[in-house]
């Protein structure tokens, strides 16, 4: 108690005086507003600044003209055109469909490769700690140096890929990874899967330790194979923790921006253009943003339906295993 | 069926040796309880049975097949867990079908058996619900009926009773007994706990720090312990031991009381014994049993009584040793009263002081 505390009483008073009101008496006796309000002022001041007030003006400007090079455009109220400019573009729903694509492809390939990842290392007797260590390293790297290495893997000229191929006699032509629309978009998937394969792994290899014993050995005895164990017990114990990796996931796809915009930027001709590439070009490169915000209001739709739906799905495995909702 | 047979059976953890070279015949349709404190090594033994554990050294064989080397779905053994180990996500009709689904046995048969084992165990309107939804004592008969519907040679039981309450765990043994006479399959059943041991065994086998003390039959194994570990382990209250010096043809304890020696031993002059004595076989004059052949008196203080209703449990003190007696037909009795007691000493053991090993001839 040796200590002067910066608000003793003392402190506090002298403060008070200066201020000479508090500000709980302004806003409870002054302006009348409840308790609970007063409460929960700072929570609602900071998400208004933060969430609501860039919410409620992209949505405004969703519904205007409003070029970033003119800012007086932002004004002009032109009602639903922009949203009814979007869902008629056949450019628009060409990336929608190409994210849904990218995002099913690369979620069942990472659920498939996390899965398998997961229960290799879960065998693993020795240096365990260190393998779900390097497993994580791809998440280690920002996703634009991600972009880069894969662009520069899968040149045409130098990268490492047709250098491999060329090499072992596979092939001697120049196998052109990013021109071509098909393989660009494999090898776009490619990178995506190498980086966030990690996603699954660890929270499948979470729910992999939270297994409890007792019933695997009960399935051995029951006379299944280690197959049959699998199937039978540990994947479903696993369901809960790949929805939720699924979930996070389909987040992330559904908003992917920086490796594509790196890797071939949309190209060619708009073969790789994702919905969230399309937007950012939209707005900053045509400097359409009314337009952009619109098409990104649809485009959330995207993400909030892939969010409820493995929502559900965690719901459902985890009342399948008796863990209520 | 099957006969089980450990031979020289060891269980080493690493360089941690905890089953150590155990012998252990089993007959058919016979059933088993293996008894001993927490960690001797019981669950131990019944897992390298079901082979969930590797068996280091020796061999354990079911019927005439060595099964050392044979996984458990191999074995044609079922078992029933501590924790039920229940599938959370089946059902109880799931779960109870479960082995059947995977053995490929065709839906009608699997329904048959699956009823058949619930009208058994009384699980037929449970059959809808998941484990979640179920008591401990359901669950547990679920866990139970999964073992029966395969009709195994051989039943393994890890404590099954041990996460109820006391209550029902009577119950569940008299059903558990009522299984076995009904099924007449070969039984291993591992509890910590000597009544259940005493109540359910055709033969126990009291374990030791990976040792088996004893195998027999509940009343030889109390009638006759082969040391002071099983003396005290089995019966309740535990046997009263008190450490003497045969002198002069009776055992001297250390404050210079002394008692005659039992019949049936053959002792010498000086040796060091521990004396044992149950508490069922030091009672109150007038509140005890007919006598024997071979009786001595004592007088005690008591310092402390436990009625229990038809009979009372007196704690005084023998030869400086607190010991427990038992009074039948009690009446109320003052702490600090001192009473005459009878010892029969045709039912009292002799052990050696040093290993604790009988001897008894
Ligand atoms: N996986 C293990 N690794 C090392 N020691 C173990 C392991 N499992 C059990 N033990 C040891 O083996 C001994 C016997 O255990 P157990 O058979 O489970 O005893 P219990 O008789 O209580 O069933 C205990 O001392 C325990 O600590
Ligand atoms: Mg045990």
């Amino acid at each position: 108690m040796g200590l002067h505390h910066p608000t003793s009483p003392i402190i506090r008073l002298k403060c008070m005086e200066l201020f000479h009101a508090d500000p709980r008496d302004i806003l409870m006796k002054r302006l009348k507003l409840p308790p609970w309000l007063v409460l929960l002022m700072p929570a609602i001041i900071i998400l208004s600044a933060v969430v609501l007030i860039p919410l409620l003006l992209s949505l405004y400007s969703s519904f205007t003209s409003y070029r970033l090079t003119r800012p007086d455009s932002l004004f002009n109220w032109i009602g639903t055109f922009n949203y009814e400019k979007a869902v008629t573009d056949a450019k628009f729903w060409a990336a929608f469909g190409r994210t849904v694509l990218l995002l099913a492809v690369a979620l069942n390939l990472e659920m498939l490769l996390g899965l398998s990842l997961a229960l290799m290392i879960s065998k693993v007797t020795r240096g365990q700690r260190a393998l779900r260590t390097m497993m994580m390293f791809p998440m280690m790297f920002s996703p634009i140096l991600v972009g880069f290495q894969f662009k520069f893997i899968f040149n045409d000229n130098v990268g490492l890929v047709n250098n491999a191929l060329q090499s072992l006699g596979v092939t001697d032509t120049a196998i052109p990874w990013l021109v071509d629309g098909k393989l660009a978009m494999f090898s776009i998937i490619f990178a995506e899967v190498w980086t966030s394969t990690s996603v699954f792994g660890i929270l499948i290899l979470a729910g992999l330790y939270a297994i409890p014993r007792d019933p695997l050995e009960a399935a051995k005895v029951d006379g299944c194979t280690p197959f049959q164990s699998f199937r039978f017990v540990t994947l479903p114990f696993l369901m809960p923790f790949i929805y939720i990796a699924m979930a996070i996931r389909s987040l992330d796809v559904a908003r992917a921006y920086d490796i594509v915009q790196i890797m071939t930027n949309g190209g060619p001709a708009r073969r790789t253009e994702l919905l969230w590439t399309l937007i950012g070009r939209t707005g900053y490169v045509d400097a359409r943003m009314g337009y952009a915000n619109a098409m990104g209001y649809v485009s959330i739709f995207l993400a909030i339906f892939f969010t409820i739906y493995f929502f559900k799905k965690l719901q459902s495995a985890r009342k399948e295993l008796g863990m209520g909702v | 069926m099957a006969q089980v047979h450990l031979r020289d059976v060891v269980k080493k953890y690493g360089t941690l040796e905890v089953v150590h070279s155990i012998n252990l015949d089993i007959a058919d349709g016979e059933f088993v309880v293996l008894v001993g404190p927490s960690g001797c090594g019981k669950s131990t033994t019944l897992r390298m049975v079901a082979g969930l554990e590797g068996i280091s050294g020796g061999e354990v064989a079911i019927g005439d097949q060595v099964v050392n080397d044979l996984p458990p779905r191999e074995r044609n053994i079922s078992m029933v867990f501590q924790n039920y180990a229940l599938y959370p996500h089946m059902t109880v009709r799931e779960n109870l079908g479960f082995s059947l689904k995977i053995a490929k046995y065709s839906q009608p048969d699997i329904d048959k058996s699956v009823d058949e084992a619930a009208q058994i165990l009384s699980l037929t309107p449970l059959l809808d619900r998941k484990p979640g939804a179920l008591s401990g004592g359901q669950r547990q008969r679920v866990a139970m009926g999964r073992a029966i519907v395969r009709h195994p040679e051989v039943f393994l039981f890890d404590e099954p009773l041990s996460n109820l309450d006391a209550k029902l765990r009577t119950q569940m043994r008299v059903e558990i007994k009522k299984l076995h006479q009904k099924l007449k399959s070969t039984i291993i059943y591992v509890t910590h706990d000597q009544v259940e041991a005493m109540t359910l065994a055709d033969r126990i086998v009291i374990m030791r720090d990976g040792h088996i003390e004893q195998v027999g039959t509940p009343l030889e194994v109390f009638e006759n312990p082969v040391n002071t570990f099983v003396g005290t382990f089995i019966g309740s209250p535990p046997m009263n031991l008190l450490d003497g010096v045969i002198k002069d043809d009776a055992i001297t304890f250390q404050d210079g009381s002394s008692l005659p020696i039992p019949p049936g031993y053959d002792l010498q002059e000086g040796q060091a014994v521990t004396f044992g004595v149950r508490a069922d076989n030091i009672m109150p004059v007038g509140h005890a049993l007919p006598s024997g052949d071979h009786m001595a008196e004592v007088e005690m203080t008591v310092d402390l009584t436990e009625p229990l209703g038809t009979e009372t449990l007196l704690f005084a003190a023998l030869a400086g040793t607190e010991v427990q007696a038992k009074m039948l037909n009690p009446r109320p009795v003052q702490s600090g009263e001192r009473m005459i007691f009878q010892v029969m000493l045709d039912k009292c053991h002799l052990f050696d002081a040093e290993t604790g090993a009988t001897l008894r001839k």
